[in-house]
């Protein structure tokens, strides 16, 4: 293991913020006051919370060291499958942070904003360009948030033909945000099983498809890193019943300006644009979820929109058949910054990303496939899903193998997910990752198969070079313990 | 281009590897009729260069601080963030870092939310807070479904002081699941009326906003022993201005059972409405019905503290169309953008800063009055208040956009009744020879 | 997770096809779930059940139990009232990992049809369930 990208360092420790401090210290500068005190009676006010006192240097120290315990993108190769972890470009994080833009009031009247309302109307124009699509809200703050804003749009449209429709038919393959978001706007989630080649069946829609079914919630390519052939089949067959399709766009970077989505039939897609458009995870988010409609259903779309006269922009509420409001303001306008300054970095190179993530992805498949079990042996999109079954007779699952993975200096793939493949272990390289790291990737795993044979207990035991070692998550679920 | 590594040995070699004679043949699988017959029709790839140029033209074309004076808030403050919390901000291990799924290799994001978690307990006064929904509209939609789930009840009132982009996006929210909102009237004094709620057990939750939108304080304490009137009904306290409670009694300690709003003010840049940061929170009683991640404390193998996400099986991945929420992604660098301000500031700061916020709005209303204008609502306030200029302001107001002053937001789109009214902003970022030129403007 | 032959299953008890168990003690049905059921599931971290009073039909849902990465729900494998549900899981849902059948019980019941006992399969039929 001498030669692995993973290796051993000196990392420090560092306490809780309330363990450090001493009263009096502060870490900000107190703006000079020029104005007399005007103080509230005392029944309003407390000496207020209870927070550490702390040296400008305390926090430093504090933040700098735990940001040393994280392992980034920028760290290594990250090949979380359906996450799409590609590199966020430096550039995007200087232009979102421009003080016109960062520091802009939402409310302030459109021609003093006129800046940041051309970049939503352009973004808009770009997206729904790239997709197919006709029309563009950037309004939700994330892939969930847009399938929320799909299914508003699917209870408003039928809404508006007088009907109302109880049941969403959902994949076995979904993700799990999907059947949640049917759920908070009331609608019965109607599972459907994938067919044998692991992408759905018309047959088996067909079925199931009725007149009390407001639409089809896929995703496509599918969380098995595979397309879905039949699409526009199922699509015609949702449609002939008066049904809509919604398209979960999380894997998009498998086809951008390949496929062109109202094509396949779609009549929703939301993108996310920290997965696709590189802007960054940020330990969990901010994300930004738009959402592309048809023509058809623009005038659903929630308020306010972005509209151009004569090369001048502003916002309008009347949309008399919009859902509503799903955010305060206009989104997270911050994120579709950086995802415009992506588009305007790669232009039709966009496509290229689509090529080289699926050629990374079944390049990774090929070399794979003889030592760990895939169990959809076909041509891939732009991840591809391994399973632990050559591994368990020596008593190691995929849990071990993605543990053991760190050890070498790698983040682990995304594992248990689609819940449909037992033991999945979903790889996705990304088109920004240099081949020698993918050959690296790719020798890592293969050292630990190698492992699980002659060594296992090297896998269970794993990791043993980060930080921490393996946590109890089952007393932190059995006695939480959510604040200090 | 830079983000793509791949060179044309690259391509051959993997190629080779697969058996493919070309990309092209990798996607042959796509049906014909799927495929998209023409190019994207997008602008030529910029250089870095040429877009620096592009974007600098864009940001010029906006009015900010302090080239222009925005005497706004409205839920988004102008505060100064120190330059260490940006840069901290910016390590790249934060940001470029996923959901901490994988612990052992996250516990910089854990701890930094587990800490945000635990200021965000004590700036509110309560037991339990998650690692953040998108923004203090969609928080306060979560909080009254939770109410909904937590007492079976199908009825909410929401004070009409609640922020009214929120209260639009609460309908929203609330459209397809046949539960209903009635909204609660004003006082004169600028405070939520509960006297006409005669029906607390048929009530899920009342929700009032403190400061609320007119920038007035309210009396959680009176409301919430009359919502506890009833022991199933909660009470949920929004808010817009979270640094109010540096000075203002804390929601929890005055009988919210869930208080939630925008954290936008604690180190979170405008940014023209988003990113924002749903702050969240609960009495522990309610806990297993909470919405969004939350990040515990435990002990590896060989007995160290860490920490992870937790109760997870209340969240859309596990639990699906049983979930308490549909979230998944949240606001995990703002939260964390948040924890650094309010670490720097401390609790000596953050009580000096807050009053130091609410004594400038004092000295420009005081101003204003003196000047002979009229500030209808007569609860206290903090840094944000109503006043209510002569007839056809509209004109002065607009002239004075041309002179880069915006003096507050008109509020008679938001409430027909109050034309002329405009809702006024001071924070510690408004010098005083700023506020004097507003009055001075606004009266001349 | 064990192999079959590794695991515990009473000879006294009744087994149903969701992995329950029950056992009849003085007119009234103790239940829970079986040693396979907590071997699938892993380690216990909450398990939620209902008030005593609450009536169901055989195979309703009755609660929920809890690890760290799953749900699974419980289905009441006879119809009735509850007369008790075991308070000690709220501190100690580990109970059900390590004593499933005693301790890691969970509900009482007054059977409303003493007939639905019989429905219930006997260990062995219940082992060639799990086998086949």
């Amino acid at each position: 293991m001498n030669n692995t990208v993973g290796t051993t360092g000196l990392v420090l420790n560092e306490p809780l913020l309330w363990e450090m401090g001493k009263k009096g210290r502060i870490g900000f500068s107190l703006p000079r006051s020029d104005v007399d005190p005007a103080p509230l009676d005392d029944g309003l006010t407390g000496t207020g919370p209870d927070f550490p006192d702390l040296s400008e240097v305390d926090i430093v120290r504090h933040y700098t060291r735990l940001s040393s315990w994280n392992f980034g993108v920028d760290s290594g190769m990250y090949p979380l499958g359906s996450c799409t972890m590609k590199y966020n470009p430096k550039t995007n994080e200087k232009q979102a942070s421009l003080p016109g833009l960062a520091q802009a009031h939402p409310l302030l009247p459109p021609q003093l904003a006129q800046g940041a309302l051309k970049i939503m109307f352009d973004l808009e124009r770009y997206l729904a360009e790239i997709t197919g699509m006709s029309a563009v809200t950037l309004q939700p703050a994330a892939g969930a948030h847009g399938e929320l804003t799909g299914m508003l749009l699917f209870y408003t449209f039928h809404k508006s033909n007088n009907q109302q429709r109880s049941k969403i038919l959902i994949p076995d393959t979904a993700h799990g945000t999907n059947p949640a978001s049917a759920a908070l706007c009331g609608f019965t989630s109607v599972p459907v099983k994938s067919g044998a080649g692991g992408i759905l069946s018309p047959e088996t829609v067909a079925g199931l498809m009725d007149e009390d079914t407001a639409g089809i919630m896929i995703t496509n390519p599918n969380t098995l890193g595979l397309f879905e052939d039949n699409i526009r089949q199922v699509a015609d067959i949702v449609h002939a019943k008066g049904g809509l399709v919604y398209a979960d766009g999380a894997n998009m970077n498998a086809v951008l300006g390949i496929v062109n989505m109202a094509d396949l039939g779609v009549d929703i897609l939301h993108l996310n644009l920290h997965k696709t458009f590189s802007t960054p995870h940020g330990g969990g988010g901010p994300g930004s979820g738009p959402v592309c409609v048809t023509r058809e259903l623009e005038p659903f779309l929630p308020v306010p929109r972005v509209v151009m006269e004569n090369e001048r922009y502003r916002l309008t509420y009347n949309r008399p058949e919009s859902i509503g409001k799903i955010h305060a303001f206009y989104g997270n306008f911050g994120i579709q910054i950086r995802a415009y300054a992506y588009i305007l970095s790669m232009g039709a190179d966009l496509k290229r990303a689509s090529q080289f993530a699926v050629l990374s992805a079944n390049y990774i498949k090929e070399r794979l496939k003889g030592v760990y079990h895939l169990p959809y042996d076909k041509p891939c999109m732009h991840e591809c899903v391994f399973t632990d079954q050559n591994q368990r007779k020596h008593k190691v699952s995929t849990l071990d193998i993605a543990k053991r993975l760190i050890d070498y200096g790698f983040h682990p793939p995304t594992i248990y997910f689609p819940l449909v493949v037992q033991g999945a272990l979903m790889i996705e390289p990304t088109e920004t990752e240099p081949k020698e790291n993918i050959d690296r990737l790719v020798d890592a795993l293969i050292a630990i198969a190698a492992e699980a044979e002659e060594r296992p207990e090297l896998l269970t035991e794993a990791p043993v070079k980060p930080k921490v070692r393996r946590l109890d998550e089952t007393a932190a679920a059995r006695k939480p313990c959510l604040s200090g | 281009m830079r983000y793509l590594p791949h060179t044309d040995d690259d391509v051959t070699q993997m190629l080779a590897v697969i058996g493919a004679a070309s990309i092209d043949d990798l996607f042959a699988s796509i049906p014909s009729d799927c495929r998209r017959r023409e190019g994207l029709d997008l602008p030529a790839p910029m250089t870095e260069w040429e877009l620096d140029k592009h974007m600098r033209k864009l940001a010029s074309d906006m009015a900010v601080c302090p080239e222009h004076l925005v005497f706004m808030g409205a839920g988004s403050y102008d505060h100064y963030i120190p330059e260490a919390v940006k840069q901290l901000l910016g390590r790249s291990e934060f940001y470029t870092s996923y959901t901490p799924y994988q612990p052992e290799v996250s516990q910089g994001t854990l701890q930094a939310i587990y800490e945000y978690q635990t200021l965000v307990t004590r700036l509110l006064g309560m037991d339990v807070a998650n690692a953040s929904m998108y923004d203090g509209a969609s928080g306060l939609a979560e909080a009254l479904l939770m109410a909904v789930r937590v007492t079976h009840r199908k009825k909410v009132y929401v004070s009409s002081l609640c922020h009214p982009l929120y209260r639009q996006v609460v309908k929203t929210y609330f459209e397809p699941t046949g539960y209903q909102i009635v909204e609660l009237p004003y006082l004169e004094n600028g405070r939520t009326d509960l006297s006409k709620v005669d029906d607390l057990d048929a009530c899920a939750g009342i929700a009032v906003q403190s400061p609320n939108f007119f920038g007035c304080i309210e009396d959680i304490e009176t409301l919430a022993k009359k919502v506890h009137g009833d022991p199933k009904t909660l009470m949920i306290v929004s808010f817009t201005e979270p640094l109010a409670y540096g000075l203002l009694k804390s929601p929890g300690s005055l009988g919210a059972d869930i208080a939630c709003g925008e954290g936008q003010s604690l180190g979170v840049p405008r940014s023209f409405g988003g990113p924002g940061l749903g702050m969240f929170a609960a009495k522990k009683d309610y806990l297993r019905n909470m919405p969004g991640r939350l990040v515990g404390k435990t002990k590896d193998l060989e007995g160290r503290r860490g920490f992870v996400l937790t109760l997870s099986t209340r969240e859309q991945h596990i639990r699906r169309e049983k979930a308490t929420s549909n979230i998944c992604s949240n606001q995990g660098l703002c939260a964390t953008a948040a924890a650094m301000y309010m670490a720097a500031l401390g609790g000596t700061g953050i009580h000096a800063l807050a009053a130091l916020n609410r004594n400038k709005t004092a000295y420009l209303q005081g101003a204003l009055k003196q000047a002979g204008l009229d500030l209808p609502f007569a609860a206290p306030t903090f840094n944000e208040f109503v006043v209510k200029f002569p007839a056809g302001f509209a004109e002065t107001y607009n002239r004075l956009l041309g002179e880069k002053i915006v003096a507050g937001l008109p509020l008679e789109s938001y409430y027909p009744e109050l034309r002329d009214h405009y809702l006024l902003c001071a924070t510690e970022t408004m010098d005083r020879e700023d506020m004097d030129l507003l009055v001075k403007e606004v009266t001349s | 997770m064990k192999e079959i032959s590794e695991l515990n299953f009473p000879d006294d008890l009744k087994y149903a096809e969701d992995h329950e168990w029950a056992r009849m003690e003085n007119g009234e049905a103790t239940i829970g779930i079986c040693d396979y059921a907590q071997d699938q599931l892993g380690d216990v971290v909450f398990v939620e059940l209902p008030q005593v009073g609450d009536t169901f039909e055989k195979g309703q849902e009755f609660g929920t139990v809890e690890s760290v990465k799953a749900v699974s729900e419980l289905f009441t494998p006879l119809s009735g009232e509850v007369t008790a549900v075991n308070g000690n899981l709220e501190d100690a849902p580990e109970l059900v990992n390590n004593e499933p059948y005693a301790g890691g019980w969970m509900i009482r019941i007054k059977p409303a049809n003493a007939a639905e006992m019989d429905e219930l399969m006997t260990k062995d039929a219940y082992l060639a369930m799990l086998k086949g």
